[in-house]
């Protein structure tokens, strides 16, 4: 005896495998956990979460669509995060440009400049932000704070750094004999990065986009400040919601949450190869 | 249609020269080659001509337009890269639609005008493709119709081939020769492959270290370079140190060879392997002992020791001899087979 199986292994070899395998399992499980369970506590008939459940039941969908609270948290935040992420993209594809492309002074420090909201606490943004659109109401007398405008300019905050990474990722890896060949056949630069440019690093917009919307829809600790009654995200509703009651209608709302980001990211992910461009 | 002028153009970064000084006449509808290593500059040079590199100095003259300061997309002028850089979201037909489309053609003329460019570098019926659905020698053609349908005044070519396999390179160099030459299009092309550079060139512009260091038909920079670094970059070649006396050129060693037009001044005498002729031992010419003999087929490479004790790379083509090591034969070396040279250094 060699200690050689029928296909060639060894049977440490075998044994290494089967722990890999095990390990991946329990991770992979670790991650769809909290998934899971939302999904399964949606499904459960009984107000109080018990296991075994009493039933299941689709009435906590129901319940969820007639909070209005609910309802108009989730249209609030899908047009904030439509409108942030068209912001950040209008705003940082002109900065991406200039960043990958440029070589001026300050380049790198207008660079982390951008990219600073991903290291500065989202409740320290929310509340500055807060007392920044109090203090411009008071001098002008524009009602800022408290309307869905400061959410939406706290959330550009959000986006701006995803789409400014992306995108410029994207820029540097275009080919620029490629950009340099419609300039020689008599494309201006910017008709150049309109036609020639932008078409090529299209994935990478999509990306940013996505991640963006994503990042802005889900956001709570920016938005805590900034949002008034009737001007709610969901996130914010759902936490409130929390406060007075306690049962499978905030699954509900999850589950249609989870179903709605996965399918952006799914689609994307059709369009381009998301493991690629970010 | 228009020749090209370059005067004096400099191009410096920071305290290094890339260009230094290059003065070059193109004539109009001439096929010129930059050829030289690379890091000679003949890249940043073509680079100028096309308005993506502005020069420190001199200027750069498009028939009778100076074009130095103009931007690259005011200069009229068809560019064709290493790397093909077609725009991979359009199609062949929009790729090469793309400069008539920006000089805001008729739909129907740039139709047809899209479709004599691809028919012209032989891709007809491939309009609705996609680059990235064709070969490397396809993508090149599409390359080169996109930059001749917009009726450049010039041609730049920025080592087109050299992406290519060898056969293909051989292939599409004919046809851009034929092309070039069917236009009549002013053309400049950089390469640093001199058998490229003979095969398509009217004229040849040798650089090394930012400056031009011979201009010429291709035959005359073969056949008499004017120093050293021509000479061995376009081919093969034996050098002898030693000095001119009344059309005789004589070795360290002491030989001593007639050579036709002998410029007084000369310190090195270069002759070209295959301008030796070889006879049997006692004839008329420089005694020699073969070293070494290599048969290739379409004849043979010997290395010779002459009796000064020089060596000598000979290829001869096969005439039906066995040449062997040790073997004593007769190196003629005819006046017109030599060319003096002064190093200068």
């Amino acid at each position: 005896m060699s200690g050689e199986t029928i296909l060639g292994r060894r049977p440490v070899e075998i044994l290494a495998r089967a722990a890999l395998r095990a390990a991946t399992a329990l991770v992979l499980a670790y991650i769809a956990m909290p998934l899971a369970l939302v999904v399964w506590l949606s499904f459960m008939a009984g107000e109080i979460m018990v296991v075994p459940p009493e039933g299941y039941s689709l009435r906590w969908y129901g319940v969820a669509w007639n909070q209005d609270q609910l309802r108009s948290g989730f249209v609030t935040s899908l047009w904030v995060a439509a409108v942030a992420t068209t912001l950040g993209l209008l705003v940082t594809v002109p900065a991406s440009f200039a960043l990958a492309r440029g070589r001026f002074p300050g380049r790198e420090a207008v660079l982390q400049l951008l990219m600073s909201p991903l290291i500065v606490p989202g409740i320290v943004i929310g509340a500055s932000i807060y007392v920044f659109l109090v203090q411009v109401e008071i001098e002008t007398g524009l009602p800022l704070a408290g309307s869905a405008w400061g959410i939406v300019v706290a959330h550009l905050l959000l986006t701006v750094p995803w789409c400014v990474r992306l995108v410029t990722a994207n820029l540097v890896g275009v080919n620029r004999s490629v950009e340099e060949a419609a300039l020689s056949l008599g494309a201006s630069p910017l008709v150049t990065a309109l036609t020639v440019t932008l078409p090529m690093i299209w994935p990478g917009l999509v990306a940013a986009a996505v991640f963006g919307f994503v990042v802005s829809f889900g956001n709570i600790e920016v938005s805590l400040f900034l949002v008034a009654p009737g001007q709610t995200t969901l996130p914010i509703a759902i936490l409130q919601y929390l406060q007075w009651k306690i049962d499978p209608t905030i699954a509900a709302v999850s589950v249609a949450q989870i179903v709605l980001i996965g399918a952006a990211l799914v689609a994307t992910s059709r369009i381009t190869n998301l493991g690629k461009v970010v | 249609m228009a020749g090209i002028r370059i005067e004096s153009l400099a191009k410096r970064y920071n305290a290094v020269s890339a260009v230094d000084g290059v003065t070059l006449d193109v004539r109009d509808g001439e096929f010129l080659v930059l050829l030289g290593p690379s890091g000679c500059g003949k890249t940043t040079t073509l680079r100028m001509i096309a308005g993506f590199v502005a020069p420190s100095e001199g200027c750069v003259r498009i028939g009778a337009r100076d074009v130095t300061h103009e931007p690259p997309y005011r200069r009229n002028i068809g560019l064709v890269f290493q790397n093909y850089a077609l725009f991979p979201h359009l199609t062949v037909e929009e790729n090469v639609a793309f400069g008539l489309r920006r000089r805001r053609v008729g739909e129907a003329a740039i139709r047809t005008r899209v479709a004599t460019a691809l028919s012209r570098v032989k891709l007809d019926g491939f309009g609705g493709r996609y680059p990235r659905a064709m070969s490397g020698g396809q993508q090149q053609r599409v390359a080169i119709a996109r930059a001749i349908v917009i009726e450049p005044d010039v041609l730049l070519l920025d080592e087109p081939l050299s992406n290519l396999d060898a056969q293909l390179r051989h292939d599409v160099r004919g046809e851009l020769r034929r092309l070039q030459t069917e236009l009549g299009i002013t053309t400049i092309m950089v390469t640093h492959d001199q058998d490229e550079a003979m095969s398509v060139a009217d004229r040849l512009a040798v650089m090394e270290k930012g400056q031009v260091r011979q201009v010429g038909t291709p035959s005359e920079i073969y056949r008499r370079p004017a120093d050293r670094f021509v000479a061995s970059f376009v081919g093969r070649a034996n050098f002898y140190a030693g000095r001119a006396e009344r059309g005789i050129f004589v070795t360290a060693s002491g030989l001593r060879l007639p050579v036709a037009d002998l410029a007084e001044g000369a310190d090195t005498l270069m002759i070209r392997p295959e301008a030796v002729g070889l006879r049997p031992a006692g004839a008329d010419g420089l005694a020699a002992t073969v070293e070494t003999a290599t048969y290739l087929g379409a004849g043979w490479e010997l290395e010779l020791r002459l009796a000064g004790g020089e060596r000598l790379s000979v290829v001869a083509p096969d005439a039906g001899e066995h040449w062997r090591q040790g073997q004593i034969l007769t190196a003629h070396v005819a006046p017109t087979a030599g060319v003096g040279m002064r190093t200068g250094s």
